[in-house]
């Protein structure tokens, strides 16, 4: 049976779920648990954000407070996945990553291959990111380009309950590590979200909205704006065809190229800071494989080149608006009529 | 029994509808238009099809305009005897407008969705349609359920209880098979029944849902008043093997697309609702297991492994068969299989799934 669930909802069943079918796997991370003391289900807090709320009582020890040492608590993650089991860390907020990256990037990425193969790492850290929760520099950025850069990582990045429930279960039963952004706005979306688990392969976008005109590829909680920004257009009689890759490492760069073949015109929309990110990965991809199907350049709607300001009215600026993407659309359709 | 004055309304296909847009108008204002006649076309975010009027008459107003978004049960037209003066026109139309603002739509969006029974330790999951009369059962085909019927059962319905049902390992239905073969889903279907208190049923089963009805008929003859065989499995050897095993298998987009084509003689109705649909089902954990597990029941080779079409020409029962001419999983030259034992109906521009694109006129033989 399908019902209608929050983004935040769908995590929290896809942990229960995969805790239930397995054993093996465990979820750590700072107040996860959030202090304990109460009666069964209603004992925590469950996360910074309640994420995790109801685990401890369904599964106790088996979810873990960590102390605040990011360091410790993810290498130990990567460890024990290493040693057979399947943990689900928390990153709090993805830019604490600089404490703890060398267990990422340099141990968890590195041992399938530093092991000839025989190795496996199946660990997820979940992280929050995004701007827009007025939380300052230090806990608003969009971090996902520097993991997608990294080869042996996979990045996740959902953008409905739907697809957060599927990536989430199917990151827990992949063998190598998957780091699944959580975009902190999302997480009182609902959607319509199935009982029963399921899972969703890496490595293929999904098609939000079709269109003839204009090719539109956004991540994680751009693709609402995204979606914002099409349907004013459609209103003017520009049909986008509106993709989310869901997984930024491995990419679907087949689905966004099939639709550049019949678009012409592409915007990539991604929340993340303008230069080495995934838009421009994806413009360098667009422009290299589908140069002769482009009729205009390829335009990027990103934050600007800056930390996340902590003004309101600086900070709302300061994320790409359904207005800023439907400019750019309005200039790779005027380009070339 | 009609009255003068008919309205047309948006039509609810399936349970998820709530709104269609009005593609266009097949009629004029002004025209004579024949009971049974298709009026115009509508679409929903999953499917296109056709409405027709069940009684004839003169199309008077066209009240919706082309590229118009409304919700179900939403005034679409009006049919009327050639003696209702315009001005009468006028007064339905105002009437009937400010009563659908004042909610009717609300009773549609009231009907019941679907329910679940327990049959042999697994959940089934039905939708019922209908007060009273006769009981019905739908079974769709491999890979299918309950939404394979969304043309047809709310239409059945009139004078009839019709349930259409989630077999094992499909829809709604428990992932968990037992045992996979014919046998084993036509005792799902009489369990069904049991647990339901269904007495004697008619069966309409399309595909491989066709071949379960025939089992079903086989194992309990008396329980069976009529079969009703839409591009069914069972009557014959070939059928398109690679389909049967790709449908099981794949978990991609872009392959799934590619075999669901092949279920229609209009490629233009698989959608990417359509598509996404079944994607979702499929990769519901189980899914593949238990449609991998009956297709290797199912299948000998490239070939149907069971044909029943001997057995059940000999059974008595009043039996006719439905088939789309450009059917490519399963050659529409199976509908002779039972000689003088069926009634048999081909439609020429239909593919496989020809309740869905020949759905009025499969209507008026499923209500016949």
């Amino acid at each position: 049976m399908t019902r209608k669930i929050s983004f935040k909802q769908a995590i929290n069943e896809a942990m229960a779920q995969e805790m239930a079918r397995d054993e093996s796997v465990i979820a750590m991370g700072e107040d996860n648990v959030g202090g304990k003391g109460g009666e069964g289900e209603k004992d925590a807090w469950g996360g910074v954000l309640g994420v995790t709320k109801g685990l401890y009582g369904k599964f106790g020890d088996r979810i873990m407070d960590t102390p605040i040492s990011e360091s410790a608590f993810i290498g130990a993650a990567v460890g024990a996945a290493a040693c057979g089991l399947r943990p689900v860390a928390e990153l709090m907020f993805v830019d604490f990553l600089g404490v703890c990256f060398d267990q990422i990037y340099n141990q968890a990425a590195k041992f399938r291959y530093m092991f000839g193969g025989k190795a496996v790492t199946p660990v997820v850290i979940r992280t929050m990111f995004g701007a827009g929760f007025r939380a300052a520099a230090q806990h608003s950025q969009s971090l996902y380009s520097i993991f997608t850069h990294i080869p042996g990582l996979k990045c996740v990045v959902p953008s409905t309950p739907y697809d957060a429930k599927g990536l989430l279960i199917e990151a827990i039963r992949d063998n190598d590590p998957v780091i699944f952004f959580e975009h902190k706005l999302l997480y009182g979306l609902e959607g319509e979200v199935p009982e029963e688990s399921f899972t969703i392969p890496f490595g293929e976008a999904n098609i939000v909205r079709d269109g003839d005109d204009v090719t539109v590829v956004a991540i994680g909680r751009m693709v609402h704006i995204a979606l914002q920004a099409a349907e004013e257009l459609a209103k003017e009689g520009i049909e986008c065809e509106v993709i989310d890759p869901r997984t930024t490492s491995p990419l679907d760069e087949e689905t966004i190229l099939e639709s550049v073949s019949i678009t012409g015109r592409l915007v990539v929309v991604d929340e993340s800071y303008p230069r080495c990110n995934v838009a421009t990965d994806i413009a360098a991809i667009a422009a290299q494989k589908a140069f002769g199907d482009l009729k205009a350049p390829v335009y990027m709607v990103c934050a600007p080149h800056t930390p996340v300001p902590f003004s309101d009215a600086l900070e709302d600026l300061y994320i790409p608006s359904p207005a800023k993407v439907k400019a750019a659309i309005n200039e790779v359709v005027e380009y070339a009529k | 029994m009609s009255e003068r004055i008919r309205p047309i309304t948006m039509p609810k296909w399936g349970l998820s509808m709530e709104e269609g847009t009005v593609n266009r108008w097949l009629a004029s204002e002004g025209d004579t238009v024949q009971a049974g006649t298709a009026v115009v076309e509508v679409e929903s975010d999953k499917i296109a099809g056709s409405l027709e009027i069940p009684t004839g008459g003169i199309l008077r107003q066209r009240v919706a305009s082309e590229a118009e978004v409304l919700p179900v049960g939403a005034l679409l037209g009006v049919v009327s005897e050639a003696d209702v003066s315009d001005a009468e026109i006028d007064v339905f139309v105002a009437e009937f407008q400010s009563r659908f603002v004042l909610g009717v739509s609300e009773e549609d969006k009231a009907a019941a969705g679907p329910e679940t029974v327990v049959v042999d330790g697994h959940t089934l999951s039905y939708l019922r349609r209908g007060e009273s009369g006769e009981a019905v059962l739908l079974i769709h085909g491999f890979g299918g359920d309950k939404n394979n019927w969304l043309f047809n059962h709310e239409v059945l319905a009139a004078g009839r209880v019709v349930y259409a049902l989630d077999l094992p390992g499909h829809g709604a239905s428990d992932k968990t098979i037992d045992d996979p073969t014919l046998e084993a889903l036509a005792k799902a279907v009489i369990g069904f029944a049991d647990a339901l208190k269904l007495g004697d049923f008619h069966l309409i089963g399309h595909s491989f849902g066709g071949a379960t009805s025939m089992a079903t008929a086989l194992r309990s003859p008396d329980r069976v008043r009529s079969l009703t065989l839409i591009a069914s499995a069972g009557l014959g050897s070939e059928i398109d093997a690679e389909y049967v095993r790709g449908f099981a298998h794949t978990n991609s987009r872009k392959e799934l697309k590619a075999l669901t084509i092949r279920l229609f003689a209009d490629e233009n109705l698989v959608t990417r609702q359509l598509v996404d649909d079944l994607l979702r089902f499929k990769r519901l954990d189980g899914v593949q297991n238990a449609l991998e597990a009956i297709a290797s029941a199912f299948l000998d080779g490239d070939r149907q492994r069971t044909i029943l079409a001997p057995q059940v020409a000999k059974l008595g029962k009043p039996i006719q068969i439905i088939w789309g001419a450009k059917d490519r999983i399963i050659p529409a030259s199976h509908s002779n299989a039972l000689g003088e034992a069926a009634k048999v109906h081909v439609f020429p521009n239909a593919g496989h799934m020809v309740q869905m694109e020949a759905a009025n006129e499969v209507n008026r033989i499923l209500l016949n």
